[in-house]
């Protein structure tokens, strides 16, 4: 009897302490399996650099990510140096981590490492820029999409038919940049359909906004007719804004510029500096990044097996369509889940 | 313009014409210029030509910093780094609700603490101008990553309004045109009519000699990079008030060379002790009429650089045959 009952109060103890262990674990099925997946795994992130929004907002996502998963999370910053990165891919390849996270600098720079990566066993996702070598999974912006919503947009605001002039110009970045000529190849392609929108200029900054001032406010004075110009990233085209304000011609030239969404592109567009925004909302690119981990990982599949992309949908932002969330800041990431 | 050298020092009687690369590049200045307002309808126009010149200002600035440098035989590559991370600091400085007179005396500050450093590196170390700066240039960006600014791009405060108004206009001419204007005739004053300024010249010219004459070498030279640091950090502000951010990615950007292009062209040679801000001037001024009437005459980007590589060509070319190498160059060597 004695004995009965020492086993029976070892077996609830038992059964407490086995139950109290699993106590945040419901088993639906699948919950168990999905924890299990992530646990202990190695995850690296190699950015173009850490020093502007888009890695950071994604790095944050991760790591919150990582806190409540338990997966080890990384990151290689080669700061714009794609032959560091190159270099840090390398050298990933012989470390084998689980779970490889890459934005690419251009479509062919990493095209033979990832595959490389790929045949080593290493899963790879690739963000905002694809490579040639198609791994995984792509997460990011489909560049022409960006382009046709901005060229739509100039077309909306100056065509004849609405009593615009029809005159555009276009401020591109370096025109050998995969994201820059993906862009401009759908800006061709809407402009065709559209014969009475003429393009007075398209010139390049290099994505410097002290050049790209330099060539819109020469442009702005060569052009009085000039209904609106077109730009390529946020950052460059404050120059081209600049120009236009110094022209005193702020109502007059509208400024369609593409960009992540972070807050200060939100105060442009409430300013009136923007006139229009293509958002592809780095925000939300954090969460589908974080869910294709734990897709990836949980499919636990062979390397390149079944690739998937996740196209960011985009956001069109204007002044009147504009509303409390349309921006994100650093710390509305930071208090985010993931 | 050809520039008539008197030679009254030799004791010739008889005036001399002498091409300089000074005078070569201006010429190629006219042409371009008489080229483009014939063909280009609207450039002979006052707005293209002041936008012409504003548009090139921050440039002629950092030129004139690296004039004075480069007279005094020595180069400053990290100039661009310090424009940038000295602006950088103080913006962000502002928006973290410093008030604006001490982040802008931090940032000058951080500016002069650069050029004393990389001054003592070159004078009193003795590290060759051309690796001190160059060093200092990474060490600058590192360190300004790492402890002053966690951005590439930083936005102006929305309430510095007194910061944007430092672009704004004065009689209808951008004020970027006049601030590059006053550095100029600062810059002019201090090389021609001052003590210090005839003595980078002589330090520049032959540095042995000017020690020998008693001229204080070294704290000269640190003097040389103390004026660039502080002149690239006004550059940097009026930057950031004409475009409302500042972008620390210019300091990896190919900007420094470009300063160097101007100097270069404009006549400034780069073993010292010749030229003055006039030289500087007019490489500006070529750079500007170029980049203008190519935007004007919307060419791709891949011809604009050919064009201008092209002409910084002709214009060593001409220089070469026009002032073939002597004795004094042959010993001291180019930088």
């Amino acid at each position: 009897m004695r004995n009965m009952l020492k086993a029976a109060f070892a077996a609830l103890v038992m059964i407490g302490a086995a139950g109290y262990g699993h106590a945040e674990q419901f088993d639906d099925g699948l919950a168990p399996a999905y924890y299990e997946a992530m646990k202990g795994k190695k995850v690296v992130f190699l950015p173009l650099a850490m020093s502007f929004d888009l890695p950071q907002v994604w790095a944050k996502g991760m790591e919150t990510q990582a806190a409540r998963l338990g997966y080890d999370f990384s990151v290689r910053d080669p700061n714009w140096s794609s032959d560091a990165g190159a270099q840090a891919l390398t050298t990933l390849i012989s470390e084998k981590p689980d779970l490889l996270i890459v934005h690419n600098p251009d479509m062919q720079v990493y095209a033979r490492l990832l595959t490389r990566a790929q045949k080593a066993g290493i899963r790879v996702i690739q963000i905002n820029l694809k490579s040639v070598a198609t791994t995984d999974a792509y997460v990011g912006v489909n560049w022409y999409e960006v382009g046709l919503h901005q060229a739509r947009m100039a077309i909306e605001a100056c065509s004849p038919k609405k009593g615009g002039s029809g005159k555009i110009a276009i401020m591109q970045g370096t025109p050998t940049n995969p994201n820059n000529a993906i862009t401009m190849s759908a800006i061709e392609d809407v402009l065709a359909e559209n014969p009475e929108i003429e393009v007075v200029s398209s010139q390049s900054a290099d994505w410097d906004a002290t050049k790209a001032h330099a060539v819109a406010s020469t442009v702005i004075k060569q052009n009085p007719e000039l209904c609106a110009y077109v730009g390529l990233w946020e950052v460059m085209d404050a120059g081209v804004a600049a120009a236009i304000r110094e022209a005193g011609k702020t109502d007059a030239i509208k400024l369609f510029t593409n960009g992540g969404g972070q807050k200060p592109a939100c105060d442009s567009i409430a300013n009136g500096t923007f006139s229009g925004y293509v958002s592809y909302d780095a925000f939300g690119q954090a969460r589908d990044l974080t869910d294709a981990i734990v897709q990836v990982l949980q499919a636990n599949l062979e390397p390149g097996q079944a690739p998937y992309a996740i196209y960011t949908p985009i956001r069109d932002i204007f002044k009147d369509t504009m509303r409390a969330n349309s921006c994100w800041t650093m710390d509305d990431v930071a208090n985010a889940p993931f | 313009m050809s520039e008539i050298g008197t030679a009254q020092a030799g004791g010739r009687a008889t005036a001399r014409f002498r091409v300089t690369q000074e005078s070569i590049v201006f010429l190629i200045a006219v042409v371009f210029f008489a080229g483009f307002s014939i063909l280009l309808p609207g450039f002979l126009d006052a707005d293209n030509i002041l936008s012409l010149i504003q548009n090139v200002s921050i440039l002629g600035i950092l030129g004139i910093a690296m004039g004075i440098v480069v007279i005094g035989r020595g180069i400053d590559l990290a100039m661009v780094t310090t424009m940038a991370m000295s602006t950088a600091w103080t913006i962000a400085l502002m928006n973290g609700g410093t008030g604006p007179v001490s982040a802008v005396l931090l940032g000058l500050g951080f500016a002069a603490v650069v050029g004393l450093v990389i001054g003592f590196l070159v004078a009193y170390v003795e590290i060759p101008a051309i690796f001190a700066t160059l060093a200092m240039s990474t060490v600058i960006y590192g360190f300004g990553r790492l402890a002053l600014v966690d951005l590439d791009v930083i936005y102006l405060p929305e309430d510095a309004a007194w910061l944007r108004a430092l672009s704004g206009q004065f009689l209808g001419i951008p004020l970027p045109v006049i601030w590059f204007a006053a550095v100029a005739l600062a810059a002019f004053a201090f090389l021609r009519f001052t003590r210090r300024g005839r003595f980078i010249f002589a330090m520049g010219d032959n540095r042995e000699a000017a020690r020998i004459t008693g001229i204080p070498v070294r704290p000269m030279t640190v003097l040389q990079y103390l004026i660039s640091s502080l002149i690239a950090f006004v550059a940097g502000m009026i930057t950031a008030s004409l475009l409302a951010t500042v972008n620390i990615r210019v300091a990896q950007s190919t900007m420094v060379y470009d300063v160097i292009l101007v100097v270069v062209l404009g006549g400034i040679g780069l073993s010292g002790g010749k030229g003055g801000v006039r030289n500087v001037v007019v490489g500006t001024l070529l750079i500007g009429i170029l980049l203008n009437g190519m935007t004007i005459l919307d060419m791709s980007f891949t011809v604009q650089n050919l064009v201008k590589g092209a002409v910084l060509l002709i214009a060593i070319i001409v220089d070469s045959i026009a002032n073939p190498r002597d004795e004094q160059t042959a010993q001291q060597g180019d930088i």
